[in-house]
C-alpha cells in the first residue's frame, strides 16, 4: 500500500496509539498486543506506524539489516567486512501473514539457485527482513502453533539459528513482535500472551460524535487516500519529530528509586510472577516519560502505563466477570493511593 | 416504487442487496443464508449476469492455504528448472469476484485469509521458497447453508456488506429485474462520483448506535450502499431516501438489539451486554425526522428471530464465540480432518509420501551434485534423494474436549428451596469446566419450555452471569428440558465434541411435552426423553436436588430418569463440590 491511512488521523483508541509509540521509541519494551473488537483499526494502527517511523542506518546490502557501528551484532556476512558501507533504510514492518511456511519465516535454501545450478545458498527469511523492526503478524491468535513456537524461540534469544539441508548458520533476529486478534476466535496461548511486553484492549468507541468521526475519516481516505494525506501531512511530521526526539532523550531520563520502589510494589500487589512486570513498566514509562518530553519516571507515567504492561500477565481468574483491568486499577490506587 | 416498497419483502431486499454488490463488489461482499433453492439460483445467476465483465470464481470452504494464497507447482519447476509458482484462487479471482460455498464451514483461518485479501486487496505469499505479495482485489459471496447456530465466522461476515436471508422464499416470490442491464451499466460509471453530504454518516451512526451495531465498517458499508442506490436512480447525489434503504440494507440485518419505538424510547431496558446508553437523544445535531424515518426502514429488515432471541435473553451468535474454531482444535496425529502436512519426525506420525516427495524434489539436483561428490550414494538420474528434513506428517484436526450441557430445573418446585444452592453448585462445577478449557452450555426449563439460555461457549464468565440472572418459578417440564439438551449435544457431537449432560432436578415433572399439565404424563415425557439421550450415548449425569425427609419426598423420580439415560446419580446435599467434580470427570472419561 503506497499510503496507508496516517497514524495521526486515527480516532481515539488513545492506549493502542500510545503502546505503538512506545515501541516504536523503546523496542526493548518488547511488544505489543492489540486484541480486542473487530473494525476498530488495529492493523491501520500497525501499517500507519510503519511511516511513522525514522529510518535506520544499515551496512549496505545487508539483508538483515545490520548496524554498521555495532560490530558484535553484526551478521556472518558483515563481520568480515573491515570498514561496512553504510546506508539510510526505513525501519522494516515485516508481515507475517496466516498460512506463511516455515521455510519462508525462517529462510531456507534460495531455491532457484538450487534448481538452475545445483548450488547451495542461503535465503534470508521474514525474521531476517525484520531484523531491527517490527514483525507484525495480523490475527497472532490463528497462527499454527509450530509457527509460534519458533517465534517464541527466536523472540526469546534475539537469534535465529538456521539448520536446514546441510546449511548451519545464524542471524541477528531482533524485532518488535506485533500482533493483533480477536479473543472470540480463539485465545492465545500463554506463553506468547506472556511474551509481549504491553497489551492493549480495543474496543469500539461508544459515543456517537467519536464513532462519526470514525466513519468520515475513513471514508474521506477511501475516497481520496493522497489528499487524505496531505491534510495529515503536518500531524505525521510532528509526530514522527516526537518520536525522534523521545529516541535521543530516552536513555537520560531518570529513574528515581522511589518510583523503583513503586513499580516493583505494584506488581507484588498483583502477584505479577517474574521481574519482567517490573523491568517492562520501567521501561515503558521511561519512553512515556521521553515522549512527553519530562525529565523523570513520576507516578503519572507509572499509573498510565500499569494496566497495559500488567494485566496480561496476572493469573486469570476463570470467574471473574471483570478481568484483571479492575485488579490492576485497585492495586494502583493501594500503592498510590487513591 | 417507495423506499419501503423496495425492501418490501425479503426477496426485494435480496435482490436489492444483489444489485448493489454486483455495482461495487471489491472489498466487499454477500452474505447469502440460504440452502440451494431456485431463489438462491435466481440471485446468484442475476448477480453473475449484472458482474459482468468481472468474473465469478469458486472455492470449496475447506479450501487448503496451498489452493487458497498458492505455492510451489512442482511438476512445473521441475520442467522448467525453476520456481513456477501457483497461483491461488484469491490471487487469481483478483479483480473478480469470489464466492465460497457451504460457509458456515469456513474455518476461523480461511476466514481470516479472506478477510485479509478484503482489507488491503493483496495476498502476501510466502510459502514454499516464494516470496510475493499479490494483487487479490476481490468481492466474496458467502452461501451460508448454516442451521441453528452454525453460521459463516464472524471475522468474514464482518466484512461483507450485505447480509441476505432467503430461508423462506420460493420460486413464486422471485420477481424479474427492475433494471435493465444498459441502466446497470450506466449506473456503474456514475457510481465513483456520486457525492455524499456529512448528515448521511451522522445520521448512519446515530442508526447503528439504535441497532446495536458496533463496527465502523458496517457504517462505511452503509454509506457505500447509499452511494449505490443513488447511482442505481440515475443521480449523482445521495437522497434521503437513500440512506432509508442503505441502512435497511447493510445496518438492519446485523442488529444484535431492538430498536427503541419512537414514543416510548425511555422505556427501553438497557441491554445487558452493551454499556452505552443511546445516546441518540443527546445528539441534536441530527434531525430527528430522517433519523426515525431511516430506522423505520432497517426495522423492516431486522434478522429474523431477533426479538424472540432478545426476549428470552439469548445474546444472538452472530458475532458470538460458538464460531471460535481455533482455539479449541487440538492437532491430533490420527483422527480428525486432514490438515495440510507439515515438516515433522517420524515418530510422531504418518509419513505424508506425496508432500515428502513434493519436497525433496526440487533439490534433486543439488544432493545429486553433493551426492556424487561424497561418492556416498549412487545417485541415477531421475532419482529423488529423500532427507530427513523432507519428510512431511500429516497431521489431522480434532477438536478437543467436551461440551458440559447443564440442564437446570428452574421451576417453582425447585426455586421455592434449592435453586441458588443448585446455582452454587454449577457455579463450581464451571471453575473446573474452565480450568478443563470446556465448553459450557446452559439450558433452564420451566413453565411450559426449556430453552437454550446459553449456547455453548468457553467463556464461563458468561454462563455465570446467564445463571445469576435465571428466573425461577412454574411448571416443570422435565421432558422439554431433556430434548433441548440432547439437541445441543448433537449439535456439538457434529462439531466434534464430547457432549455430557449435567441434568439438575428434583424429578417432579408435571409438564408433558405438549405443554400440557399432568404429572404421570409428564413423568413418561420425561422418562422417553431420558431414553433418548441413552440411545444417542451421550454421556450424563443425574443430580438429585430434592430435599430428604421434607414432606416426605424421595430420590425415586430422579433414580428413574438416572437409570433411562444411564446417567450418575448424585444427591446434592451429600455432592460436595469434590464429589460432583469427580462424577463429572468420571463420566466425561467413559
Amino acid at each position: 500500500m503506497v499510503n496507508p491511512f496516517p497514524f495521526s488521523a486515527i480516532v481515539g483508541q488513545d492506549d493502542m496509539r500510545l503502546a505503538f509509540m512506545i515501541a516504536a521509541v523503546d523496542p526493548s519494551v518488547g511488544g505489543v498486543l492489540a486484541f480486542g473488537d473487530r473494525g476498530t483499526g488495529k492493523s491501520t494502527a500497525v501499517r500507519a506506524l510503519a511511516a511513522l517511523l525514522p529510518k535506520i542506518r544499515v551496512v549496505a546490502g545487508c539483508p538483515y539489516n545490520c548496524a554498521p557501528e555495532n560490530r558484535a551484532g553484526l551478521c556472518g556476512a558483515c563481520t568480515g567486512e573491515a570498514k561496512p558501507k553504510a546506508e539510510q533504510r526505513g525501519a522494516p514492518v515485516v508481515d507475517l501473514p496466516l498460512g506463511a511456511t516455515e521455510d519462508r519465516v525462517v529462510g531456507a535454501l534460495n531455491l532457484e539457485r538450487a534448481l538452475a545450478a545445483g548450488e547451495k545458498h542461503y535465503e534470508p527469511g521474514l525474521l531476517a527482513r525484520a531484523n531491527r523492526g517490527f514483525l507484525y503478524i495480523e490475527e497472532v491468535n490463528l497462527l499454527e502453533d509450530h509457527l509460534v513456537d519458533l517465534l517464541l524461540d527466536v523472540a526469546a534469544s534475539g537469534v535465529n539459528l538456521v539448520e536446514r539441508e546441510g546449511l548451519s548458520l545464524s542471524h541477528p533476529a531482533r524485532f518488535v513482535l506485533i500482533g493483533s486478534g480477536n479473543p472470540e476466535e480463539g485465545e492465545l496461548r500463554p506463553q506468547m500472551l506472556d511474551r509481549f511486553g504491553l497489551a492493549v484492549e480495543v474496543r469500539t468507541p461508544q459515543d456517537v460524535p467519536t464513532r462519526i468521526e470514525v466513519v468520515r475519516r475513513r471514508n474521506d481516505y477511501d475516497r481520496d487516500p493522497e489528499a487524505f494525506h496531505r491534510t495529515w501531512a503536518g500531524a505525521e511530521r510532528k509526530l514522527r519529530a516526537q518520536i525522534t526526539h523521545a529516541r535521543e532523550r530516552v536513555a537520560s531520563v531518570e529513574t528515581s528509586d522511589a518510583a523503583l520502589e513503586r513499580a516493583t510494589r505494584l506488581c507484588i500487589a498483583l502477584g505479577a510472577d517474574g521481574l519482567r512486570g517490573e523491568l517492562t513498566l520501567i521501561r515503558a514509562a521511561r519512553a512515556f516519560a521521553a515522549l512527553e518530553d519530562v525529565p523523570a519516571i513520576g507516578d503519572k507515567e507509572l499509573k498510565r502505563l500499569a494496566p497495559m504492561v500488567l494485566s496480561h500477565r496476572l493469573r486469570r481468574n476463570p470467574l471473574d466477570d471483570g478481568g484483571s483491568a479492575p485488579r490492576v486499577q485497585r492495586a494502583i490506587e493501594e500503592v498510590f493511593g487513591p | 416504487m417507495t423506499a419501503s416498497d423496495a425492501v418490501s419483502t425479503p426477496w426485494r431486499r435480496a435482490s436489492l442487496a444483489g444489485a448493489l454488490f454486483a455495482l461495487d463488489p471489491i472489498g466487499s461482499g454477500l452474505l447469502l443464508r440460504s440452502g440451494p433453492g431456485p431463489a438462491r439460483d435466481a440471485l446468484m445467476s442475476r448477480i453473475v449476469t449484472d458482474l459482468a465483465p468481472m468474473r465469478l470464481f469458486r472455492a470449496p470452504a475447506d479450501i487448503a492455504d496451498d489452493r487458497l494464497i498458492g505455492g510451489l507447482d512442482v511438476a512445473a519447476t521441475l520442467r522448467a528448472g525453476r520456481p513456477i509458482a501457483e497461483t491461488g484462487v484469491l490471487a487469481a479471482a483478483d479483480g473478480g469476484v469470489l464466492a465460497v460455498a457451504m460457509a458456515e464451514r469456513i474455518s476461523t483461518g480461511v476466514a481470516a485469509r479472506l478477510a485479509a485479501a478484503l482489507d488491503t486487496g493483496e495476498i502476501a505469499l510466502q510459502r514454499d521458497g516464494l516470496s510475493a505479495v499479490l494483487p487479490a482485489r476481490i468481492g466474496v459471496v458467502a452461501l451460508d447453508e448454516g442451521r441453528d447456530d452454525e453460521a459463516a465466522p464472524a471475522a468474514l461476515a464482518e466484512r461483507l456488506a450485505f447480509w441476505v436471508d432467503l430461508d423462506g422464499v420460493g420460486w413464486r416470490d422471485i420477481e424479474p429485474p427492475i433494471l435493465s442491464e444498459e441502466d446497470f451499466a450506466a449506473a456503474r460509471i456514475r457510481a465513483p462520483r456520486v457525492e455524499v453530504g456529512q448528515q448521511a454518516s451522522a445520521t448512519l451512526v446515530a442508526i447503528a448506535v439504535e441497532l446495536g451495531v458496533a463496527s465502523p465498517r458496517a457504517v462505511l458499508f452503509a454509506l457505500r450502499a447509499a452511494r449505490g442506490l443513488a447511482a442505481l436512480r440515475g443521480v449523482t447525489r445521495v437522497e434521503d431516501e437513500d440512506v432509508e434503504l442503505a441502512a435497511a440494507l447493510a445496518l438492519g440485518p446485523r442488529a444484535t438489539r431492538m430498536p427503541a419505538e419512537p414514543q416510548e424510547e425511555e422505556e427501553e431496558p438497557p441491554p445487558e451486554d452493551e454499556a452505552d446508553d443511546t445516546e441518540t437523544a443527546e445528539e441534536d445535531n441530527t434531525p430527528r425526522e430522517l433519523e426515525e424515518r431511516v430506522l423505520e426502514a432497517a426495522r423492516a429488515a431486522l434478522p429474523p428471530g431477533l426479538l424472540a432471541a432478545l426476549a428470552a435473553g439469548v445474546q444472538r451468535n452472530r458475532s458470538g464465540a460458538s464460531d471460535g474454531k481455533s482455539g479449541e482444535e487440538n492437532y491430533s496425529l490420527r483422527r480428525g480432518r486432514p490438515l495440510d502436512a507439515r515438516p515433522g519426525e517420524l515418530s510422531k506420525g504418518r509419513l505424508a509420501l506425496v508432500a515428502t516427495l513434493r519436497a525433496a524434489a526440487p533439490w534433486r539436483r543439488l544432493r545429486e551434485g553433493a551426492a556424487a561428490q561424497g561418492a556416498a550414494i549412487q545417485a541415477g538420474p531421475r532419482r529423488i534423494i529423500v532427507k530427513p528434513e523432507d519428510f512431511r506428517i500429516t497431521r489431522h484436526r480434532q477438536k478437543r474436549g467436551a461440551t458440559t450441557i447443564f440442564v437446570v430445573d428452574a421451576s417453582g418446585s425447585l426455586a421455592m428451596n434449592r435453586l441458588a444452592e443448585v446455582k452454587g453448585a454449577i457455579e463450581l462445577l464451571l471453575a473446573d469446566c474452565y480450568a478443563r478449557r470446556d465448553h459450557v452450555a446452559l439450558i433452564a426449563f420451566r413453565g411450559r419450555t426449556g430453552e437454550l439460555v446459553l449456547p455453548p461457549t468457553r467463556a464461563t464468565a458468561r454462563a455465570r452471569r446467564a445463571l445469576s440472572g435465571l428466573p425461577g418459578g412454574g411448571g416443570t417440564p422435565i421432558a422439554a428440558g431433556l430434548d433441548a439438551a440432547l439437541g445441543v449435544a448433537d449439535q456439538s457431537r457434529r462439531k466434534g465434541q464430547t457432549p455430557l449432560i449435567v441434568m439438575m432436578t428434583d424429578g417432579r415433572a408435571n409438564i408433558g411435552r405438549d405443554g400440557e399439565p399432568g404429572r404421570p404424563r409428564a413423568m413418561e415425557d420425561a422418562l422417553d426423553a431420558a431414553r433418548r439421550i441413552r440411545a444417542a450415548n451421550v454421556a450424563a449425569l443425574a443430580i438429585d436436588t430434592a430435599q430428604i425427609g421434607a414432606s416426605g419426598r424421595d430420590d425415586a423420580p430422579v433414580r428413574a430418569l438416572a437409570e433411562a439415560m444411564t446417567a450418575r446419580y448424585i444427591k446434592l446435599p451429600r455432592a460436595d463440590a469434590a464429589g460432583i467434580n469427580a462424577a463429572v470427570r468420571g463420566a466425561l472419561q467413559r
